[in-house]
């Protein structure tokens, strides 16, 4: 019995792979892309109405999940908070594996989108033709949702990298607003030097923020083709971060401070940190979190290594609709609702950072004054830095994998002093046997 | 025998000071939970963590506690003590007859459920998680108690302390004596065994309790919605509050609550330890 059953599953597996190369050929060679739908079943089965579930632990998706149940009041939403980023995907990828369980609809970080598209455990949303949305996305939010040709989520968020500074410090110490990376140093050693309980910023080994931070100066260590990988955390441009950041490593210009812990929000409010460079999301957090920084920050466009506007993104997130779901339809309904329709607004004014064109060029919200940053228009900046991310980044297919074993291989670099380059080396070597016992074929270099 | 003298041992001065140490490094998290639960959220921001600082608003958090979320702490209490009061009291209860039964009756297969049991002792929970999770998603199980609870009933260690518990403790005449007498095997277990056993059965309460109370990495998995968390995880979800974009940290809630999950477990040591300890010297002298 189960004998046949997996060799129908191994019949459906090579039909599957045979269907996706005709597809991927047909595609490259001038004939119609991939399978595109109308948006059709989508309006129908919002009609029809029903109930779909969904998990996320936006700030925001209780009053969104409210205001689209009051604009159908036939479709129900189980909004479930079923944990933050990793306990999400643990679960989504347990009930994946059992076959079911997993919700219609769910939140999945950009750099974990990858692993679970490749894995077909999402619905590619170009059946149901959302794939003509993609004019009214940000480029490098839109390049994130996408794999191959299949799109499976629409971008909620965006993060373009930015600087933040406590420009009462700065000022205090006669520090400006570094452009360059080698400004930043030389200001990280001006600082600490004036006032050793002060730091330009704090770092304890932050995967994201390291991949982020490659992004920008022009590193591309992965590549993915199908189940073929290279790594190389060693190219031009991860090279180029690590001989910068090491200088703030091994010089100790580094607050030891935990990110998100209760000691960096304080060390963010009394200007033990001075600076940081991060996601635009991050002013809703300062306004929230940081009530002791408020009038003294403000923002700037993220140094660079030769002064030319360039940035990257951190973090993010999207919707993604789940093949397990029994009403796909209406579960992308929902999904276009909240990134392409009345959800944007409430996530906006929630804090959040949008990635639709028409909101982050809208007036209104880009010549808000932030009373926080001293009536400063932190948005004119913020907006500006999405449209300088750098293009063409690719996350690993196992990025959460990656990330959780970042501080055991490359965390090491933190604390001993060894240097950047022989912990990532050392966290190269991780990735490649993960991928290998995980049926990928990965090599580095 | 006799040239054993009954002396007071030595002070050494070396091993208190080891003892003081270690005295220090159990008490310095739990004051330094103490004293930050007794902050707002703001004054947590701004004073050092060894110190008291701001207003005092120990009252004004467990009220906050208790009502964040439509009071879904108060929830995820009685969820944790369902899981323990059946999870934790069945393994007990199951613990004791199957220890009892191992140490006192001779039956083929004995020595191979003893290396089961051995066995079962080595293997870790976090590694049987995984499967469990997906022999439950097949029975339907995932996201209700019983998830929960039907794991919790098993306890490979706590039936290995009764059963070499109940081989020292309970003299074979004892029951020879009463079946003479006309009892049956069940009202033996009932009226002699049970409680010659109370020390054992005390102890293995005792660990299981604690192993469910603070069981995490099960329900993490095993449950994806709130409403059935228990008080770990659901601690965990408020601390997750304050990662990343839109973060929304309620440190002070997340101390408070940690301070009040604690409360019943160090009741439950104070009241269960004089058991334990007259447990834990059976055998040390000769009857």
């Amino acid at each position: 019995m189960s004998r046949i059953r997996s060799r129908a599953k191994a019949f459906a597996a090579v039909a599957l792979a045979a269907a996706l190369a005709a597809g991927c050929s047909s595609g490259s060679s001038s004939g119609p892309a991939a399978a595109t739908g109308t948006q059709d079943s989508v309006d129908a089965a919002l009609k029809a109405g029903g109930e779909i579930t969904y998990w996320s632990w936006t700030p925001s998706a209780k009053d969104q999940v409210a205001a689209f149940e009051k604009e159908y009041p036939n479709v129900k939403v189980n909004y479930v908070n079923a944990g933050t980023n990793k306990d999400e995907y643990t679960k989504l990828q347990n009930a994946i594996k059992a076959g079911s369980g997993a919700p219609d609809v769910a939140q999945i970080e950009y750099y974990a989108l990858p692993q679970f598209a490749l894995t077909d455990s999402l619905a590619d949303l170009n059946q149901f033709g959302f794939g003509s949305f993609e004019k009214d996305y940000s480029a490098s939010t839109w390049a994130q949702v996408k794999n191959g040709n299949g799109i499976y989520g629409l971008p909620q968020d965006s993060g373009p990298m930015a600087l933040f500074y406590n420009k009462e410090v700065f000022d205090k110490n006669a520090i400006a607003v570094p452009k360059t990376w080698d400004e930043y140093i030389a200001a990280a050693k001006k600082l600490h030097a004036a006032d050793p309980t002060k730091y330009i910023t704090s770092d304890t080994g932050d995967p994201g923020f390291v991949l982020s931070m490659i992004w920008q100066a022009g590193g591309r260590p992965f590549a993915v083709d199908g189940r073929n990988v290279k790594v190389n955390l060693a190219d031009a441009g991860t090279k180029k971060w690590t001989a910068m950041w090491d200088q703030l490593i091994q010089g100790k210009q580094l607050a030891p401070v935990k990110e998100w812990s209760d000691d960096w929000f304080r060390a963010l409010g009394d200007g033990t940190i001075s600076s940081l460079v991060t996601g635009a999301w991050m002013p809703g957090n300062f306004i929230s979190s940081v009530p002791g920084g408020a009038g003294k920050w403000a923002v700037a466009p993220m140094p660079t290594y030769d002064g030319k506007p360039v940035t990257s993104e951190n973090g993010g997130s999207t919707q993604s609709v789940l093949k397990q779901s029994k009403n796909p339809a209406l579960a992308a309904a929902f999904v276009r609702w909240l990134n392409h329709g009345g959800g944007v607004q409430p996530f906006i004014k929630s804090g959040g950072f949008p990635s639709t064109t028409a909101d982050l060029g809208a007036p209104a919200f880009v010549d808000q004054a932030v009373p926080y940053f001293g009536g400063q228009k932190v948005n004119e900046v913020l907006t500006q830095a999405s449209k300088d991310v750098a293009p063409g980044w690719t996350y690993l297919p196992y990025q959460t994998y990656a990330n959780s074993v970042f501080s055991d291989t490359a965390g090491k670099a933190y604390l001993n002093g060894t240097g950047l380059d022989a912990g990532l080396a050392a966290w190269q070597q991780a990735i490649v046997d993960y991928g290998n016992q995980q049926g990928f074929t990965v090599s580095a270099g | 025998m006799a040239t054993l003298s009954v002396t007071r041992p030595k002070k050494s001065r070396t091993l208190t000071a080891v003892m003081a140490l270690y005295l220090l490094y159990t008490l310095v998290p739990l004051m330094w939970l103490v004293i930050n639960a007794t902050k707002t959220q703001a004054s947590l921001f701004s004073t050092s963590g060894l110190s008291f600082g701001g207003p005092f608003a120990l009252f004004d958090n467990i009220a906050q506690t208790f009502t964040y979320n439509n009071g879904i702490f108060f929830r995820w209490l009685g969820n944790t003590l369902l899981y323990v009061v059946v999870g934790a009291g069945g393994a007990t209860i199951l613990a004791t007859a199957a220890g009892y039964g191992l140490a006192k009756y001779r039956f083929p297969g004995r020595r191979a459920v003893f290396a089961v049991v051995l066995g079962a002792v080595a293997v870790p929970a976090t590694a049987l998680a995984v499967p469990t999770f997906l022999m439950f998603s097949k029975l339907g199980l995932t996201n209700t108690p019983l998830a929960i609870i039907i794991p919790s009933l098993i306890s490979p260690f706590g039936l290995y302390l009764i059963w070499v518990y109940a081989a020292d403790a309970i003299p074979d005449e004892l029951l020879e004596a009463a079946r003479i007498d006309g009892a049956g095997e069940f009202r033996i277990f009932l009226t002699v065994t049970l409680r010659q056993l109370v020390p054992g059965i005390v102890t293995v309460a005792l660990f299981t309790v604690v192993q469910t109370w603070n069981n995490y990495f099960l329900p993490l998995i095993m449950l994806s919605e709130p409403k059935w968390y228990p008080l770990t995880v659901g601690l965990n979800q408020w601390s997750a509050q304050a990662n990343g974009a839109g973060a929304q940290p309620i440190f002070n809630l997340v101390l408070t609550g940690s301070l009040l999950t604690i409360i019943p477990l160090v009741l439950a040591f104070l009241l269960m330890q004089r058991f334990w300890q007259s447990g834990l010297s059976a055998g040390s002298v000769k009857q």
